[in-house]
């Protein structure tokens, strides 16, 4: 199933169709049962191009898995990916690496994206250098043109990265996952390791680069309000599954999903003029080593009901481009009604 | 402070062996390890030209004996009459030959073992890794007693034994290093943008991995120069050569204690002694260098642990320690808070 119905008729670049990812537990035992973490279960989207598609969930939530399926650095378990509408999986060595050349990634630690042992140049004329064919003085060339681009000096060139603060290593990751000229860029985390006073310069230049170079962007994060002022669409994920989707003023103006709901009550300076309920979660997120049956939100929900603990809760569409997993917005079967299962959990269930 | 965020700390820290040797030789135990070590190495080379006497000459009958004096600076045997001084200025060969050569085929064998079990993973991981469980409970020492047996006493057999049995601790530190820098994001930038395995090996995992394997070879010359001088005492190196441990068993075995031959005794102890000490001064001062929160206990002490293949575990969870004073991440900004705390 595709979610962002609205957006059928415009070019998707990419699209994930029911995508999971499970690792292997390691097992304490040589025979002991196989246990499998499932870090993305069942994810399916389309990202159009031009766009900023926002994905946001807790830490552990599986985003940064979900950024790598996409950009083929992990095999999904089950699921297809398309890019540019051939399956990523099924492509041969050659079109394959053409294929992710044309997606690159902006790393959420600036520390260890970079090789402590590369000067700046070595570190962004890397791509070009792996895909030769280019003389030295044309990367050259390339690498101070980019540098300009990202707000950094020629003489930084010969220097290590060490001698930068956080906010110009992560100029440096931008100006080398821009070097291929690609058209799809996945932003995990980009500014979450930085300090605070350079988050916007960081993103007033993704920013910048979308416009200019024409862009498709996935921007991960779990800061809302970013998210809400740059992304046209949005994923919200909990445990590995999508909770609500659809068009970023739909979600935001509209939410539905009571995780959806607590994030937002947790940010303070989206929207203070609308009054808005608020909800508050109890506990710790459970592990994704064999998530909760039923609805992945259910010990953590204010709202659960009998039901949400055994039946899995589908997405389905409430308005156009917008999509919600809840049995609040989906509701029971009579028969499942007649079995009690719209019945309120206790307060203390999570308990 | 995660253990990977310190690994890549130590790739940084250090550049290329020339700026290791600088920052060594600015080290002030860094120098005096330089300068013993270096010193050692002349000594060897030059024995025949420093040594005053031929140490094999057993023939010096009226010379037996002799107290330190300015013939013979540190005096002579019992049994022999051999010049102590040039016994131990040729012992230096033997010490270094085998400490030296046993330290760098540990290297290159741990190291290819270790970015072996890394790298590739899956099923050479898990055979290598058994491997070393192996290797770990076998003694070495009762091997060796009936390889030498078996095959004549010399320190071919010798260095083979340390090579086979040494690599393991290089190997098991090696590899948890390759698995962090394999699934770094700059290993991940590179492969994303086509780059082959041989590339990432050889361009960020291999050079990533250059300092803890030179910290490692220093380290196992000083210990295997103990180890050496051991063997030799008991009797299992090469029956024809002159080295340190060999001096002492035929001081023991001539009654150097009986007579009170100190000088027959001290010499090569000393030896031994600032041989160990300069290799291990060495390493010592640069794994303070990569790693500055590696706890200062004594030298003694690693050398003790670093022969029983648990000292570099230790260099590895020192690193695990909270509080880190060189990387700081900035401030992160914490993901929303969720949990309702005292609303209830
Ligand atoms: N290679 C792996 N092997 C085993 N488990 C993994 C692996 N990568 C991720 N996981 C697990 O999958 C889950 C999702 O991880 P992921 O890194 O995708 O989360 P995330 O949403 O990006 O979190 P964060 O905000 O902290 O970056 C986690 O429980 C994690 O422990
Ligand atoms: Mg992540």
């Amino acid at each position: 199933m595709i979610v962002n119905g609205n957006n059928r008729h415009s070019d998707a670049l990419l699209e994930m169709e029911s995508v999971s990812v499970n690792f292997p537990v390691k097992r304490a035992y040589p025979f002991s049962k196989r246990q499998w973490i499932q870090a993305v279960t069942d994810v399916s989207l389309r990202v159009s191009m031009g766009e900023t598609f926002g994905i946001v969930g807790e830490s552990g939530c599986g985003k940064s898995t979900l950024a790598n399926a996409m950009i083929g650095m992990i095999r999904p378990t089950s699921g297809t990916v398309r890019f540019q509408g051939d399956d990523l999986f099924s492509l041969n060595r050659q079109a394959f690496k053409a294929a992710r050349r044309n997606m690159q990634m902006v790393f959420q630690d600036p520390f260890s994206s970079l090789n402590p042992r590369f000067t700046v140049y070595d570190i962004i004329r890397e791509p070009l250098y792996i895909r030769g064919g280019v003389s030295e003085s044309d990367m050259k060339g390339k690498v101070l043109e980019l540098l300009n681009l990202v707000g950094l000096d020629e003489e930084d060139l010969q220097r290590y990265p060490s001698d930068f603060s956080g906010g110009q290593r992560q100029r440096i990751g931008i100006a080398r996952a821009i070097i291929l000229n690609p058209s799809f860029l996945v932003c995990d985390e980009p500014v979450s390791g930085l300090d605070v006073s350079v988050h916007a310069q960081i993103l007033n230049l993704l920013m910048e680069i979308q416009q200019s170079l024409n862009l498709t962007y996935v921007f991960i994060s779990h800061n809302l309000a970013v998210v809400k002022n740059i992304c046209q669409h949005m994923h919200v994920m909990y445990l590995g599954k999508t909770m609500e989707a659809g068009a970023a003023d739909s979600v935001f103006s509209n939410p539905l999903h009571p995780y959806t709901k607590a994030l937002l009550s947790a940010i303070l300076d989206i929207d203070v003029s609308r009054p808005r309920e608020r909800v508050l979660l109890k506990g710790d997120t459970p592990s994704p080593i064999d998530p909760p049956s039923g609805c992945r939100f259910w010990q953590r929900c204010p709202f659960a009901m009998e039901g949400c603990k055994t039946i899995p809760a589908e997405l389905v569409n409430v308005e156009p481009d917008h999509h919600v997993a809840c049995h609040l917005i989906s509701g029971f079967s009579s028969e499942q009604k007649a079995a009690g299962f719209a019945q309120p959990l206790s307060p203390q269930h999570g308990e | 402070m995660s253990k990977p965020n310190v690994i890549f700390q130590i790739v940084r820290r250090g550049g290329s062996l020339f700026s290791l040797i600088k920052k060594l030789w600015q080290h002030p135990k860094g120098r005096v390890g330089l300068i013993l070590v270096s010193l050692l190495v002349l000594t060897a080379v030059l024995a025949p030209v420093l040594a005053p006497y031929d140490p094999y000459d057993v023939t010096q009958r009226a010379a037996k004996g002799l107290r330190p004096s300015l013939q013979h600076p540190l005096g002579t045997s019992i049994t022999t009459g051999q010049d102590i001084l040039s016994m131990l200025i040729y012992g230096s060969r033997v010490s270094l030959m085998i400490g030296v050569s046993t330290g760098i085929a540990i290297a290159f064998l741990g190291a290819l073992m270790g970015v072996m079990a890394g790298y590739i993973g899956g099923f050479a991981d898990s055979l290598i890794m058994r491997v070393v469980d192996v290797l770990l409970v076998i003694p070495t020492l009762p091997l060796i007693i009936v390889l030498t047996n078996l095959l004549g006493r010399s320190y071919f057999v010798i260095i083979l034994v340390f090579v086979a049995f040494g690599w393991t601790g290089l190997a098991r530190v090696i590899r948890s290093m390759v698995l962090v820098l394999k699934n770094s994001n700059y290993v991940k930038a590179a492969e994303l943008a086509g780059a082959s395995r041989w590339y990432i090996m050889t361009k960020h995992i291999l050079p990533g991995t250059s300092h803890l394997i030179i910290m490692n070879t220093t380290l196992t010359c000083a210990g295997i120069m103990v180890a050496e001088a051991g063997l030799s005492f008991l009797g299992l190196g090469d029956p024809t050569a002159i080295s340190w441990g060999k001096m002492l068993a035929e001081a023991q075995g001539g009654g150097a204690l009986l007579f009170g031959a100190w000088w027959w005794i001290l010499a090569p102890g000393a030896g031994i002694f600032l041989a160990v000490f300069s290799f291990m001064r060495i390493g010592i001062v640069m794994e303070e260098v990569f790693n500055p929160r590696m706890k200062a206990s004594s030298g003694i002490y690693k050398l003790f642990k670093h022969l029983n293949n648990r000292y570099l575990d230790e260099v590895f969870r020192s690193m695990d320690d909270e509080g880190d004073p060189v990387t700081s991440e900035g401030s992160d900004t914490p993901p929303p808070p969720l949990s309702g705390g005292g609303h209830d």
